[in-house]
């Protein structure tokens, strides 16, 4: 065995090494990001164009219309879409990030990996069941906002976890959750950003610093 | 000004243990086979590394039974994590002398 007073700089970067791989979910890959942001647009895009009728449909005026009653073809065409787009991002997330762990050689379902999924996960779902829990009263305005805070939210907390860019990317999105609450009548534009725009600049990002 | 080096613990020399201790300093306990295969050793090599480690009091060793299967799970000690401390500041002691 060396001793290591030979080479400080090596040991300090051996110990910043081993910390980061043992305690951080490092296979996330930005194709992932960029995959789901894709995924986020086209969905947002059959939205606009084949349920709001390129935005000749204004939600509440159609729910006064119709007897404000929560379950109508508009709700549940958007309800449908949203969950087509988030499948899409998570068959997009686990894929890629299995890819990467591949290539790179790293163990996938790691103490690091549950960790990052349960500190993801616990305000996501929060967040979804309260999102659930508006449509059904009728308060549909505000469930962008809900989405991309409580999106936001589960970043930030997962973001001690796995590549630093995440934690900066949750706080985007909670921005631009405080922001769709304060613009109300923008909702699809602000998620359409969060969800779509964000996710793929921060991929990018994330390909270009890790993965070339 | 203090020599940096004689803050530089012994005990951490390889860098077999520094990883092992680099490990268990952001995990709250580490069981053998995930610090085998995060460091890539031998069981005989870690083993060997981790009794030393724990007859100095750096590491805390518990046993116990996961259903039928012995289960060892390591931890720093406080006095580990002190002693590792210090031996980092060394380190960077060092680089900015240099």
């Amino acid at each position: 065995m060396k001793t290591n007073s030979a080479n400080p700089t090596e040991d300090l970067q051996a110990i910043r090494e081993i910390m980061d791989r043992s305690s951080k979910f490092l296979s996330l890959s930005g194709l992932s990001g960029i995959f789901a942001g894709v995924c986020a647009l086209i969905g947002a895009a059959v939205a606009w164009i084949f349920i709001l009728d390129s935005g000749n449909l204004h939600y509440n005026e159609y729910l006064c219309s119709i007897g404000s009653s929560p379950i109508n073809p508009v709700s549940i065409g958007l309800s449908i879409t949203a969950l087509f787009v988030l499948m899409g991002a998570i068959f997009g997330a686990i894929y890629f990030s299995f890819r990467r762990a591949r290539k790179t050689g790293l163990k996938y379902w790691t103490n690091s990996t549950r960790r990052l999924l349960a500190h993801l996960l616990i305000p996501l779902i929060s967040g979804g069941i309260f999102a659930v829990i508006l449509i059904l009263r009728n308060n549909t305005e505000l469930v962008v906002s809900v989405m991309l805070i409580f999106y936001g939210l589960s970043l930030v907390n997962a973001g001690k976890f796995t590549l630093g860019e995440i934690h900066y990317l949750g706080l985007t999105e909670i921005g631009l959750g405080v922001l769709a609450g304060i613009f109300i009548s923008h909702g699809l534009l602000f998620w359409s950003l969060g969800f779509g725009v964000m996710h793929i600049v921060y991929g990018i990002v994330m390909y270009y610093r890790y993965e070339r | 000004m203090k020599n940096p080096i004689s803050n530089l613990q012994k005990v951490f020399e390889s860098r077999i243990r520094l990883g092992i201790m680099s490990a268990l300093m952001v995990n709250d306990s580490l069981d053998f086979n995930a610090l085998k295969e995060l460091l890539e050793l031998t069981d005989g090599n870690l083993a060997s590394h981790m009794k030393a480690l724990e007859q100095q009091e750096i590491i805390v060793v518990s046993k116990q039974f996961v259903g039928r299967k012995p289960s060892t799970t390591y931890q720093a000690s406080d006095q580990g994590k002190e002693l590792f401390r210090q031996h980092l500041a060394a380190l960077e002691g060092l680089i900015n002398n240099q």
